[in-house]
């Protein structure tokens, strides 16, 4: 792992891959997907998969104790419907997690960060350095727990919103020193 | 300043602007106060709801006042129970401690209400117990516009309010006469821009004068319009009344209008059972559409744009005056329409993004994105010129934009295979990039041509659904600053869309540090009017802009802009 990145190439500073990480970005099968060019990809942690499930399952757990109670304390039924909805949505959710999770991935490149996600709907994002005008990271206590983080891009575009979910957290620490020096050298108007 | 000044000035002395680049007294580097009759319009709300329940309340001794016949009002007034109970010198003695109450708190936020325009900012602070202090650094300055509300015109009032880059950064100064607010405008644009004027003759300030005489001028001004000093040269554009009514009837609106009566109309005919609630319905929504039309009329005539020295200043609003102006290089997007009626004026409709600085939550934000509010090819033409001029904009590219497909336009268009989504607009569907700009258009009923230069383009994303999948289509979209103006075309092969998107995120990189290397000050409103002349004769070419600052040593090295 480099210490220091070199502002003139930011793919050096970007982190070195481990077994910590997904290798292989999962794509669409359909023959006209968006290519994922060349290049390697950056990719989430696989302890992000379990943080969302236990999140997911904790809110399915939620839903179905609220239902019950309803139903077995005053003997509505009418909580079933909205009850079920939400449910079904959240289950639904929770298998496409891990898949979803292998689809995300980021790419250092020589002028821009370009960012990826999706399988169903597939989203390509390029922000070049110049324009990041900061860069958060956030953990919850979850997070803090399996050693993940959530580094966020801010431009002047609202529109822009790239998140990236479930980093390593000395990826993102080491990541958000890169973009911030790269921005730095590189900084344009608004 | 007078000694009685509240806060001693701090004791690091702030620069003062170089006295060559300000016209105005006021933008001294000292502190100076806002018009007296500021916080009479400030609270100018609350004074007409406490005068409306005054008179809702004495309505009846008002007119038994002016019917002094027998006329009985039965209901007790306070006044009547005051007399009654023998408290009418307590009641006088409240009402007058009352007011000397409000006019002393009037006259404390008034003396706090201070400003100062240095060589580096403009601050302003106000309040007495929870103080403020808001400062915009000039060199993040977006903009300055002159609002003039019906009210404050009546006595010769302006608001100013200085546009920095962020989500509620604005500095507003409230109010000041309109002369100086006009004067300090272009001192603070002018210092914005780092520019030099030549000609230091301070101009005196107008004098107070009587409040009558204000009246009258102001009067006589919302007839005549705001009296430039002159220097500024003539609107590019001339909207004729005519072409705006005409403009309002044929608005989408309108067509929404029509609908609802049509309806209405056939519904009494048949006189199904759904007709009352159909017709209690439609009611009120034909009330909302005609109060819209009238708003927008309202809002869009006496419309004017012209370059002046510190950017393009757009003027517009009958009753409250709008007055704006875009320095060089803070447009963010633009986007050409044509709504569906307008094809048989061949009128069109800009608007723009940019940095509004104000807060999401402000009313009024919604309104400034307009920049030309109904416009023949021509006017367009003009008006793109001034606002991108490191676009060579001609009327070959615009019919291309605006009418295309053209032979050989270089537009990238959908495949054929997108008909399947897209019947009608397949063909004219496209994006062209520039080195200085990207131009989407698409639309074959509702015309648009968007164009977002790169130097400001934030970011590009690249996107695909299921449907577009199996079509072998993606999407993309170019992301600006906030604003009414969306960069996103549709239904592109996938392959030349990922082609595109690696380009655009090339060239914009590329735009923006060239750029970066060589500051644009204001250099850029220079523009050659060749064919204005003669496209519109009855309005005068723009007089050349007198060269009125020599091009300015940047104050600091270019790559301190940020």
């Amino acid at each position: 792992m480099t210490t220091s990145p070199d502002p003139t190439n930011p793919a050096t500073g970007s982190p070195t891959p481990t077994d910590e990480t997904f290798t292989k970005i999962l794509e669409p099968r359909g023959a006209s997907r968006l290519p994922l060019g060349n290049g390697a990809w950056r990719q989430l942690s696989r302890k992000y998969v379990i943080g969302q499930v236990i999140g997911y399952v904790v809110v399915l757990l939620l839903i179905a104790a609220a239902v019950l109670t309803l139903w077995l304390m005053f003997e509505a039924t009418w909580p079933f419907i909205p009850g079920g909805i939400l449910f079904a949505i959240f289950l639904v959710t929770l298998v496409v997690t891990p898949r979803q999770a292998r689809s995300i991935g980021y790419q250092l490149r020589e002028d821009d960060l370009v960012f990826r996600r999706g399988i169903l709907w597939q989203r390509m994002v390029s922000v070049p350095y110049g324009r990041l005008q900061l860069v958060d990271i956030t953990h919850g206590p979850l997070d803090r727990m399996l050693g993940i983080a959530q580094l966020k891009l801010v431009t002047a575009a609202a529109s822009t919103g790239v998140t990236i979910p479930g980093l390593p957290q000395r990826d993102a620490e080491q990541l958000r020193d890169t973009l911030i020096e790269v921005a730095e050298t590189r900084r344009t108007g608004l | 300043m007078s000694d009685l000044d509240p806060q001693p000035a701090p004791l690091e002395q702030a620069s003062a602007p170089p006295p060559a680049a300000v016209r105005s007294e006021m933008s001294d580097g000292e502190w100076h106060r806002m018009h007296p009759l500021s916080p009479l319009l400030r609270g100018g709300l609350t004074l007409i709801v406490i005068i409306g329940i005054l008179v809702a309340n004495l309505r009846d001794r008002l007119i038994s006042f002016f019917l002094p016949e027998n006329f009985r009002y039965g209901e007790e007034d306070p006044v009547d129970f005051v007399l009654q109970n023998g408290l009418a010198v307590q009641a006088i003695v409240a009402v007058a401690v009352g007011l000397v109450i409000l006019i002393a708190l009037f006259w404390t936020a008034w003396r706090f209400h201070t400003f100062r325009i240095t060589g580096d900012e403009v601050e302003v602070r106000s309040g007495v117990l929870f103080r403020t202090h808001r400062r915009a650094p000039l060199d993040r300055v977006q903009g300055v516009n002159l609002t003039r509300p019906a009210l404050a015109r009546l006595v010769g009032l302006a608001k100013l309010e200085v546009v920095g880059a962020g989500l509620d950064a604005n500095v507003k100064l409230e109010y000041l006469s309109t002369r100086n607010a006009e004067t300090v405008r272009g001192d603070i644009l002018r210092l914005a821009s780092g520019h030099r004027t030549k000609d230091a003759a301070s101009r005196p300030a107008s004098a107070g004068g009587p409040l009558t005489s204000r009246v009258t001028a102001g009067i006589s001004e919302i007839i005549d319009g705001v009296d430039d000093d002159g220097a500024e040269p003539e609107s590019i554009v001339r909207v004729p009344i005519s072409r705006l009514i005409l403009a309002g009837l044929l608005s989408g609106s309108t067509i929404w209008f029509v609908l609802v009566v049509v309806a209405a109309i056939v519904g009494l005919v048949l006189q199904p059972i759904w007709i009352i609630p159909a017709l209690g319905a439609s009611i009120p929504a034909a009330i909302g559409f005609g109060a819209y039309a009238v708003r927008q009329f309202i809002k869009t005539v006496r419309y004017s744009i012209a370059p002046s020295s510190a950017g393009v200043r757009v003027t517009f609003g009958l009753l409250t005056t709008v007055t704006e102006t875009l320095p060089p290089g803070r447009v963010h997007a633009v986007d050409i329409r044509q709504p569906l009626l307008w094809r048989w004026g061949g009128w069109y409709r800009i608007r723009v993004n940019k940095l509004s600085g104000r807060s999401a939550s402000d009313a009024s934000a919604a309104q400034m994105g307009d920049v030309l509010p109904i416009g023949t090819q021509a006017d367009v033409e003009r008006v793109l010129r001034l606002l991108l001029p490191s676009l060579s904009v001609d009327a070959a590219m615009l019919d291309a934009g605006l009418r295309g497909p053209r032979e050989g336009d270089g537009y990238v268009t959908s495949p054929a295979r997108a008909r399947v989504i897209d019947p009608l607009t397949w063909r004219r569907n496209g994006i062209l990039v520039l080195p200085q700009a990207v131009l989407m258009r698409t639309g074959r009923l509702w015309p648009k041509l968007t164009i977002l230069p790169l130097a400001r383009m934030q970011s590009v994303r690249l996107s695909q659904g299921p449907l577009a999948r199996r079509l072998g289509l993606a999407a993309i979209t170019g992301h600006t600053v906030m604003g009414p103006v969306n960069g996103t075309i549709e239904s592109i092969d996938h392959a030349r869309a990922y082609e595109l998107w690696r380009a655009i995120t090339d060239a914009a990189v590329a735009a923006a540090s060239a750029e970066s290397a060589q500051p644009t000050d204001g250099n850029a409103v220079e523009v050659e009017w060749p064919e204005a002349a003669s496209v519109a004769p009855p309005l005068a070419p723009p007089a050349p802009v007198p060269p009125l600052w020599v091009p300015p040593a940047p104050p600091t090295s270019p790559t301190e802009e940020r």
